[in-house]
């Protein structure tokens, strides 16, 4: 459905899109994922015709975005980061208008009514834009989008800006029309992503870093899952105690949370699971286990770390992406274990 | 093209806009009318010549926002992205403020009725002054609306087009302060002051027209290049 080979955009001397290749089926719902800057909005402005590349092609079902701009486009509805709306209209009149402008060919009355049923608009349809909360102008453009019902749906950050309830219905909306439309979205909340979207593509500075499932990039961006226990302790008490726990790399202890005990954050080497080797370890030293929890924030915090990360070189090492990546994170381990090779040997056998 | 313009159109409506503008064109042409009629001189055609100062200071006002508003409130996305040649969106608001500006000459067929059931009138006199005040304002839409394209703020528009009317239009009185002689030339026959008036005494001159038509063409068409170039920016 969309097919993207070599994309370039430069803006003066600055390279905003690199070399940016993927393939999206008709059907998909893809999820674009990066910080701000990352160069999404750009890919999605080439996407729709909106800016020109410096370099590449894309082709929307077939048709080439800048030899044939008019098929490609009528089979794009774009939801921009700003919703591209005339404040000074009424949402229906808006609508119309964008009904005309786009020649569409369905009966106009029932199918604007149609949309604003489905993004819920129904209730303002007659009241000045300019005059509607953000969350409600995000749906009037997201309508806009919708209208001449096209097979591709391209959204820009569509729940930013939204209180916790409609960031939920946006997801709802966007997933009920995944079933029907492919869908491309962008975001930067990677959780928002994983909920809607069969595929992720992470991109950063420009570049693609990741094109895979959702699940597989959450697994691989928390390979490294940190634990945190509560010991029911003093301070510090533990602390020798559990770094010297097999398979164990750091521990550092957070304080007191709880009266009478002791958070220790646990960091386990890459691909070991401790959970078992803590538990007996603090029973062996008499104490109790209040709690071990995986350290949730850190899925967030993993992708703020790769998306931070001097160059996409390292954000792949950080995935595990690239053959070198591999080797040198191995190198890294082995340098870490050697004390106790003969023991992880053992281990291995 | 025909949703741009209607959209357009409406929004003059929608705001004081259009009505300011029609509102100054018709007290104007009933003081001229009134001025000139009194005074025992039946030509609709001095009201209409008249005119070109109230359009130098009114046109900035119908143009600014034209193009700049799309832009500063990222419309411009959807008008972009939409299944429509970028040429048939710039026509479409081209078309619109030249019906208002049209709009604004609706009571000289009146006063061209109403002179005409008292005296002879020469209506192809009176037709050719029209058809010079819809050239003219063509060509200062078309100015401003390449202008308002250049910019987001409405304000910078509104004055950079003032500034410019004002010099095409009467850039024919600073010929004789011009040393070099075909310069002078040049800026006397350039100014749209002079062609307009060619319209009023009656000169029907396939010069003025295609002198007007080809500036149309060329600022609208830069129009289309400068929303164009910014995809490429």
């Amino acid at each position: 459905m969309i097919n993207v080979t070599g994309l370039s955009k430069r803006y003066g001397s600055h390279l905003a899109v690199e070399n940016v290749n993927f393939q999206i089926k008709k059907g998909e719902v893809i999820g674009f994922l990066g910080p701000n800057g990352a160069g999404k909005s750009t890919i999605m402005n080439i996407l729709t015709g909106y800016l020109s590349m410096t370099q590449g092609k894309v082709e929307i079902d077939g048709f080439d975005i800048a030899e044939y701009p008019e098929d490609a486009k009528s089979r794009i509805g774009y939801l921009p980061e700003i919703p591209p709306l005339y404040i000074d209209m009424k949402v229906r009149e808006y609508l119309n208008f964008i009904y005309d402008l786009k020649k569409v060919k369905f009966p106009k009355k029932a199918h604007i009514d149609e949309i604003l049923k489905l993004v819920k608009i129904d209730n303002v349809q007659n009241r000045l834009i300019k005059n509607l909360s953000k969350g409600y102008r995000q749906r009037v453009g997201f309508a806009q989008a919708l209208v001449g019902n096209p097979d591709v749906l391209i959204l820009d950050e569509p729940t930013v800006g939204l209180d916790p309830k409609q960031i939920i219905e946006i997801r709802n909306l966007i997933s009920r029309l995944g079933k029907n439309h492919t869908i491309i979205l962008s975001s930067h909340i990677l959780s928002e992503i994983q909920e809607v979207c069969q595929r992720v593509i992470i991109i950063n500075k420009g570049q693609i870093i990741a094109d895979d499932t959702a699940e597989n990039l959450a697994e691989k961006l928390s390979s490294d899952k940190t634990l945190v226990a509560r010991i029911q302790c003093r301070e510090k008490e533990m602390l020798e105690a559990l770094s010297t726990v097999k398979g164990v790399a750091n521990v550092t202890s957070l304080g007191t949370k709880e009266e009478g005990t002791t958070d220790y954050l646990i960091e386990p080497k890459t691909g070991c699971d401790v959970r078992k080797d803590v538990f007996e370890r603090v029973v062996s030293r008499g104490k109790t286990l209040l709690s071990l929890s995986s350290n949730k924030a850190s899925l967030e915090q993993i992708f703020l770390r790769l998306t931070e990360a001097a160059d996409n070189d390292e954000v792949r090492k950080m995935l595990g992406l690239t053959e070198e990546s591999a080797e040198t994170a191995e190198k890294v381990e082995f340098e870490i274990e050697l004390p106790d090779e003969t023991e992880n040997a053992e281990e291995a056998e | 093209m025909s949703a741009v313009f209607k959209r357009e159109f409406k929004a003059y409506f929608s705001t004081p806009i259009g009505y300011i503008v029609l509102a100054a064109f018709y007290f104007f042409l009933g003081l001229y009318f009134y001025i000139i009629y009194s005074g025992g001189s039946p030509y609709i055609e001095a009201c209409i010549i008249a005119m070109s100062t109230v359009a130098v200071f009114t046109m900035p006002v119908l143009t600014m926002r034209l193009m700049s508003e799309d832009r500063r409130q990222k419309v411009d996305q959807a008008l972009l992205t939409a299944p429509v040649k970028i040429t048939s969106v710039v026509l479409g608001k081209f078309l619109a403020a030249f019906a208002v500006f049209a709009l604004g000459f609706a009571p000289t067929v009146i006063f061209e009725i109403i002179v005409a059931s008292y005296v002879s009138v020469n209506v192809l006199s009176y037709l050719y002054a029209l058809l010079g005040a819809m050239l003219l304002g063509g060509a200062l839409i078309a100015i401003g609306m390449f202008i308002s394209s250049l910019t987001e703020s409405a304000v910078i528009s509104a004055i950079l087009t003032l500034l410019v009317n004002i010099m095409v239009l009467y850039m024919s009185s600073f010929a004789s302060m011009i040393n070099v002689e075909w310069l002078a030339s040049v800026v006397e026959k350039a100014a749209f002051i002079t062609a307009f008036e060619n319209f009023g005494n009656s000169v029907f001159s396939v010069a003025d027209v295609v002198y007007f038509l080809s500036i149309i063409f060329v600022f609208v068409f830069l129009s289309v290049r400068s929303l164009e170039k910014r995809r490429w920016s």
